[in-house]
């Protein structure tokens, strides 16, 4: 710690940081464009000087750039110095010289960091005559809106959007004062990435698109702390709600998780909520397979009652969900009983699951958290292309692929944040980076060597060399080629001379062969590297808490099938699932054919057009409950906003009315309480009732709730004149102590700290856009004052490792061309970001952006393609496990021999067939071409 | 020129007037890679340094840093980096100087002579001549001479059989004036935009591709051989001031004889305006002289018998830059030029930093509503309240603050002729 004295006043300062920092952290108002605390320092707007005297007798000073000039105990400056004042109002005057005064028609009107910056160094009349320059606007993209004339140069997007996202399409064109920032064309950004440039720009070049086609101003937003719903690293989100729908979603800060940013599936993806193929309404089956009627969701209920009569007990089976919270999972096997909980995931999920978990458990490596990611120092990826199924875990490791090299900048004295200088003394220096996967990944760039290609079982005996090559008690791979042997030693020596080496694998591959490995060499490597982390990707953003509900045990859903099929079950109820996708669509059809089915969704399915009854249930956005991440970190999210009418319930209420009306249970309890309830019943989640971290509904700052409307909410009084004149009442939140309205207790003076749970929007005085967010760390880019919003459920044990010794053989090669034995290829899944998660494509902009046009397709390469007579463009039949699929032919230079990528996208036109093929890979496919299956 | 003494005038002696470059073989007739011979083989690389240093030889890019201190900032030893880069900036685009593009293309083997030996004094292996995109002769000639280098065995391995191997490269630049600042240079030289870099780190510690790295002006280069065949004290005693050897020289404007000549540091202003320039042509009376480019202080006839050296020019409150002269005379709108001078300055700004990037053109539009009669007190008033704002230190490279000298010394000393501008409603000039 050093002191610095500020205008005369002495203050605890970390030494070493920058001074705007040190002010920034210290609760000064100090205006900066182009320093962003994940971005750092390069100052280039000159707009944070402020003076600094080289000791109590100099008064001339000297105005410094507080962005580049590191902090220095017995450091003097000054803010107010009017030099200093002068020349802050200057540099906003140039800014303004050529920014529109269109703030009334500008989206990021509000919450505009150029308008709080202005505002803040005093600028106010203009004075030039001169013309303003303009520039073209381009079409970015569904995502992203531009208008360039709104630039003030702070280099914040080409900074994010390349150095910190690795994006090679949006640059920055031209020079002196006609630097432009876009794309070489037209045409969508490319990075998945793309949507932070909303937050990262100053001003209004970059704005939401999807925002914009229902805007409303950033104060009359409703919000609550909510959880990303699109993939499993739980990114927190603050989902932003006006007049019943669902407005955009914007990053919630959190050190742990998700930083400053999101992916563009997690940021873009929740028009679902908003979307058509919502349930809004009860149905019930009269007839049969009749079209389902509406009902009232009493008379759904007594439908349910009637059916049900008499099979409580035993009779009902449950088919949890693992993208529905822990509390409606919970309440679901509480109503039918744990020995007739099924997990509504394939048997191949469901053993990987398992799998993860014991690994976590009673494995000697802790799980890496996004931050351990981002702060590991050498990287092996087996087999998961995290880019496509978990994005933010593959911008964590893009930071990962600099640290290892940042050690160096100490012999230059270059500060870490001196972030020009750091990326000139490293250049293209990287981290240990070994990527080993079916095909290209975006993360290949950072690769040091050659990325390794191989089918799921090479990949995963990669693995088990490498684990080998630490620990020679690790069983070893007999049959390893002298190629391979050597690849694991570099990786091995490269991952032991590390400090926090992170390996990464996830549920992607569907092979838990795979998973194994990673453990093995996780573990082989924390014997030598203490700070050794294991990160899984897993397919739901609630895998991992379906998992922990009955880990060891616990059943997949092919068990409830396989006891519909033995009569041992008359009823079922399944919570917000697609069952074709676990069980195929026989399964489902199946399943959901027993004499009393019930589906409780929020989106229509195919199951739920199956069920007998179908019941609305709440969106995450207008429900409560809590998310287990893919590091086993719990995280309660809060409603947004009401549901659009009575009906719509979240599964965990639809549960407990079944109940009552079963008369198992009169009194239905708030949502805290079944939380509570769970909390008690089931150690492994004894976390979650931790007041600490999940605040009770009872919680109160000066008697008040936190209000999710900011305080500045326009016409609360006037949002239903349209109605009636009278203003109605707020609703009611009895489940948690957050309040419909713009009333209640709000304070960004650091001096009381609302808990970051419970953190709804970010605001202080002179500070209205996401930049607020300094005013509510210890520290900017620290933890948040209010504490962490999340507890991680698992350490490890710390006991010694049992290492997995079951190694798969060497994948066989497929045979040539033609010949009886002929079997083709070796299939294996394909994900992308834009297409592999359901509820993200009901969101216009993220199905615009899925591959292939939304078509399903197998990519292989060019080889392989030819060996078998087949041409790129070709639509080919491919036999899987016995059925016949479409699909079109792509040529993929980067495939692995020999095997054929299976991208089909979940959208809801996909055959129901085609859903539930990714429960078959990996697999050998036959592939037939449409004549031979004509013939 | 052609009889004139090598001693007394190294770096051009040998250059003819017949637009020719001197040759290799005259080149070593004249001593040619004599000096290289003798820093490799006699000296080490330690001793290579000091003489510099001694010689108390000036950086000749314009701020005159000295040079032998420059290079002793590089790490050496065993625990330093083993890559080194030499990088000779020859970017000559400052408005109104051309002495390096004479030097380049009058002796492109002179240049090389000195950078085998600087790169020997500093370690590194391979050097770069960072050249002016408009220097298309030049590229020719140095091209040719790396060559001829190369053939002769004064480029490449074992380098007169020391044991040290060098390679030159030629990198001709896209063009802009910005890369003509050592690390805007350096970047550019690295394929990206030519973007200022923030110092520290300085490019002797983290230069080129993040390697120790000096940048040298091609005039600085072009002395060292000299400096090291003839010794420290010669280099001294060839100067009529305290900073060591001679300086190229020029002239432009309304004067009898433009052009540019070598002679002793610290010749005073005045022989070289009325002697070697020839003084002002009939009808022409000197109203200002920018000392050494177009980012430089006026000097009045007041300080015409100032020497023209790096500590003497300031003294008169302007620079000794590059040395050439721009002269203004008393038919020449100041404003008119300040207004032209701006103009450049805003365009090549590279728009990283704001009161650059926006002040610059602001002014530029100032100046011009005023030159052309719309102009009003208020804007003498911006002008004025600007010189401080674009100072050193507020701006994240010297371009701005070079690029209001002439303004806020037109300010300055032209005060009436702004004023008659915005009172007359017109350019009194015209």
């Amino acid at each position: 710690m050093a002191i610095i004295f500020i205008d005369g006043k002495p203050y605890q300062a970390k030494d070493g940081v920058s001074l705007l920092d040190a002010c920034l952290s210290l609760g000064f108002d100090v205006p900066y464009f182009c320093w962003h605390p994940a971005l750092h320092s390069v100052g280039a707007c000159r707009q944070c000087a402020v003076k600094v005297f080289k000791d109590e007798k100099d008064a001339k000073g000297k105005i410094v750039m507080s962005c580049m000039t590191p902090v220095a105990d017995g450091m003097r400056l000054s803010i107010d110095d009017p030099e200093a004042i002068k020349f802050r109002a200057s540099v906003i005057e140039w800014l303004m010289l050529n920014h529109p005064h269109d703030c009334p028609v500008c989206d990021e009107g509000g919450e505009c960091h150029l308008q709080d910056m202005t505002l803040l160094a005093g600028h106010v009349y203009r004075r030039t005559t001169l013309k303003k320059r303009t520039h073209t606007n381009q079409d970015l993209g569904p995502f992203v809106n531009h208008e360039m004339n709104r630039c003030i140069q702070c280099y914040r997007c080409v900074r994010f959007y390349k150095d910190y996202a690795g994006g090679k399409d949006l640059d920055v064109f031209g020079c002196h004062d006609h630097v432009y920032f876009g794309r070489s064309r037209d045409g969508a950004l490319e990075s998945e990435f793309s949507g932070n440039l909303v937050e990262v720009c100053p001003t209004g070049v970059f704005t939401d698109k999807t925002f914009k086609k229902h805007y409303t101003r950033k104060w009359d937003l409703q919000a609550a702390p909510s959880v990303c719903v699109h993939c499993s690293l739980g990114c927190n989100t603050l989902p932003g709600e006006r007049y019943g729908t669902l407005r955009r979603i914007r990053n919630r800060y959190n050190q742990s998780v998700n930083g400053y940013f999101l992916c563009d599936r997690g940021r873009y993806g929740y028009e679902f909520v908003n979307s058509k193929i919502r349930i809004r309404t009860a149905s019930v089956k009269t007839n049969g397979a009749a079209p389902a009627d509406e009902a009232a969701p009493e008379l759904a209920i007594s439908e349910i009652r009637k059916k049900l009569n008499g099979t409580h007990e035993g009779g009902i089976i449950g088919i949890g969900s693992p993208r529905a919270s822990l509390e409606s999972n919970y309440a679901l096997r509480e109503l039918v009983g744990a020995e007739n909980f099924y997990h509504g995931v394939s048997d191949t999920v469901f053993n990987m699951m398992g799998e993860i978990v014991r690994i976590i458990k009673d494995g000697p490596v802790a799980a890496a958290s996004l931050e351990d990611a981002r702060e590991a120092d050498a990287v092996l990826v087996l087999g998961e292309d995290v880019s496509n199924t978990a994005p933010m875990l593959a911008l964590a490791l893009r930071q990962a692929s600099r640290n290892a090299p940042m050690v160096n900048l100490a012999k230059f004295k270059i500060p870490h944040w001196d972030d020009a200088a750091a990326r000139n003394a490293i250049q293209n220096e990287k981290s240990p980076f070994f990527v080993a996967s079916f095909t290209g990944t975006r993360l290949d760039g950072l690769s040091s060597e050659k990325p390794y290609r191989a089918a799921p079982d090479d990949v995963a005996r990669l693995g088990f060399l490498i684990a080998h090559e630490l620990a020679p008690e690790s069983p070893g791979v007999p049959d390893a080629s002298a190629e391979e042997k050597s690849l694991a030693r570099r990786i091995a020596v490269a991952l032991r001379n590390s400090k926090k080496p992170l390996i990464v694998c996830g549920t992607g591959p569907q092979s838990i062969h795979i998973l194994r490995a990673a453990a093995n060499a996780a573990w082989a490597l924390k014997r030598a590297v203490p700070d050794a982390r294991i990160a899984f990707s897993l397919p739901g953003c609630n895998s991992m808490g379906l998992a922990l509900m009955d880990f060891p045990s616990g059943r997949p859903v092919s068990e409830a099938l396989k006891r519909v099929q033995a009569g041992g079950a008359k009823a079922v109820i399944v919570i917000e699932n697609e069952l074709d996708e676990s069980i195929g669509k026989e399964g489902a059809e199946e399943i959901m054919s027993l004499p009393c089915s019930v589906a409780i969704d929020f989106i229509a399915t195919r199951t739920s057009q199956l069920a007998g009854v179908a019941l609305p249930a709440a969106s995450f956005a207008e429900s409560q409950g809590t998310f287990v991440n893919n590091e086993a970190r719990a995280q309660r999210f809060y409603m947004v906003m009401q549901p659009q009418n009575k009906n719509i319930h979240g599964v965990w209420r639809w549960i407990m009315e079944i109940k009552a009306a079963l008369g198992t249970e009169k009194q239905c309890p708030e949502i805290d309480a079944l939380t509570a309830e769970l909390a008690k019943r089931m150690p492994q989640f004894a976390p979650i009732a931790d007041r600490a971290y999940f605040p009770p509904p009872g919680f109160r700052i000066a008697g008040m709730k936190i209000p999710r409307q900011p305080h500045r909410y326009s016409g609360r009084t006037a949002m239903h004149t349209n109605i009636g004149m009278v203003e109605p009442k707020p609703p009611a939140d009895t489940g948690s102590a957050l309040s419909f309205s713009m009333e209640g207790f709000y304070d960004a003076s650091k001096k009381q700290k609302i808990p970051s749970a419970l953190l709804t929007h970010y605001w202080a005085p002179f500070w209205n856009s996401v930049q607020a967010l300094n005013k509510f760390q210890s520290g900017t880019g620290g933890p948040l004052l209010g504490g962490e919003s999340g507890k991680r459920l698992m350490e490890p044990s710390g006991s010694a490792p049992a290492y997995f010794t079951d190694i798969p053989e060497k994948q066989k090669k497929a045979p040539g061309p033609s010949g009886a034995n002929n079997k083709g290829f070796f299939a294996v899944p394909l994900y992308h970001v834009f297409g592999s998660e359901r509820l993200s494509m009901e969101s216009q902009a993220v199905a615009g952006l899925c591959p292939e046009e939304g078509q399903p397709f197998i990519a292989a390469s060019p080889r392989t393609l030819s060996a078998l007579g087949l041409n790129k463009s070709d639509t080919m039949e491919l036999e899987i496990g016995g059925a016949v699929f479409d699909f079109k032919t792509v040529a993929d230079e980067e495939m692995a021999e020999g095997l054929a990528g299976v991208f089909v996208p979940k959208n809801a036109n996909i055959a129901a067939d085609l859903a539930g093929l990714y429960s078959k890979l990996p697999a050998w496919a036959r592939f037939l071409v449409k004549t031979e299956r004509k013939q | 020129m052609s009889a004139k003494d090598p001693q007394a005038y190294p770096l051009t002696a040998g250059m003819e007037m017949n637009g020719k470059a001197v040759g290799l073989q005259k080149y070593e007739a004249l001593g040619g890679y004599e000096g290289a011979k003798k820093a490799l083989l006699q000296m080490g690389p330690a001793q290579v340094m000091q003489e510099v240093k001694d010689s108390n030889l000036r950086g000749r890019g314009g701020a005159g840093f000295p040079t032998g201190q420059k290079w002793s900032f590089v790490p050496m030893g065993e625990n330093a980096p083993n890559t080194r880069y030499l990088v000779v900036n020859a970017d000559e685009m400052e408005p109104g100087a051309f002495k390096d593009k004479f030097l380049l293309e009058g002796n492109p083997h002179q240049l090389i002579e000195g950078m085998v030996i600087s790169s020997y004094a500093i370690g590194a292996s391979v050097s770069y001549v960072f050249l002016r995109w408009a220097y298309k002769e030049a590229a020719k000639r140095i091209e040719q001479a790396i060559s001829e280098a190369h053939s002769k065995g004064y480029l490449g391995k074992n380098i007169f059989g020391s044991g040290f191997d060098h390679e030159v490269r030629l990198h001709t630049s896209a063009g802009r004036y910005i890369c003509g600042e050592e690390t805007a240079l350096l970047t550019a030289l690295e394929g990206k935009r030519g973007i200022p870099r923030a110092k520290p780190p300085f490019p002797q510690i983290c230069g080129l591709w993040g390697k120790p790295t000096v940048v040298n002006n091609v005039e600085t280069m072009a002395n060292v051989p000299h400096i090291i065949r003839n010794g420290a004290k010669w280099f001294k005693e060839i100067s009529r001031s305290s900073d060591g050897g001679t300086k190229i020289y020029g002239a432009s404007g309304r004067v009898n004889r433009p052009g540019a000549w070598e002679l002793p540091m610290g010749t005073p202003l005045r022989e070289l305006l009325e002697i070697h320039a020839g003084g002002m042509k009939d009808g022409y009376k000197l109203k200002g002289i920018m000392p050494g480019g177009a980012s430089t202080e006026f000097m009045l006839e007041e300080h015409l018998d100032t020497p023209m050296d790096f500590d003497s020019v300031p003294k008169a409150g302007s620079r000794l830059g590059t040395g050439t002269l721009m002269v203004m005379d008393h038919k020449t709108c100041p404003v008119g030029l300040v207004l032209n001078i701006m103009e450049f300055f805003a365009r090549e700004s590279c728009g990283w930093c704001t009161p650059c990037r926006e002040g610059l053109p602001w002014l530029t539009g100032i100046l011009r509503k005023v030159e052309h009669g719309d102009g009003n007190p208020e804007d003498l008033e911006i002008l004025n309240e600007h010189i401080p704002l674009l100072g050193m230190g507020r701006t994240f490279c010297a371009l701005a603050p070079g690029a209001i000298e002439p303004l806020q010394s037109a300010l300055k000393y032209y005060k009436q002729d702004f004023e008659a501008h915005i009172e007359k409603k017109t350019c009194p000039y015209k």
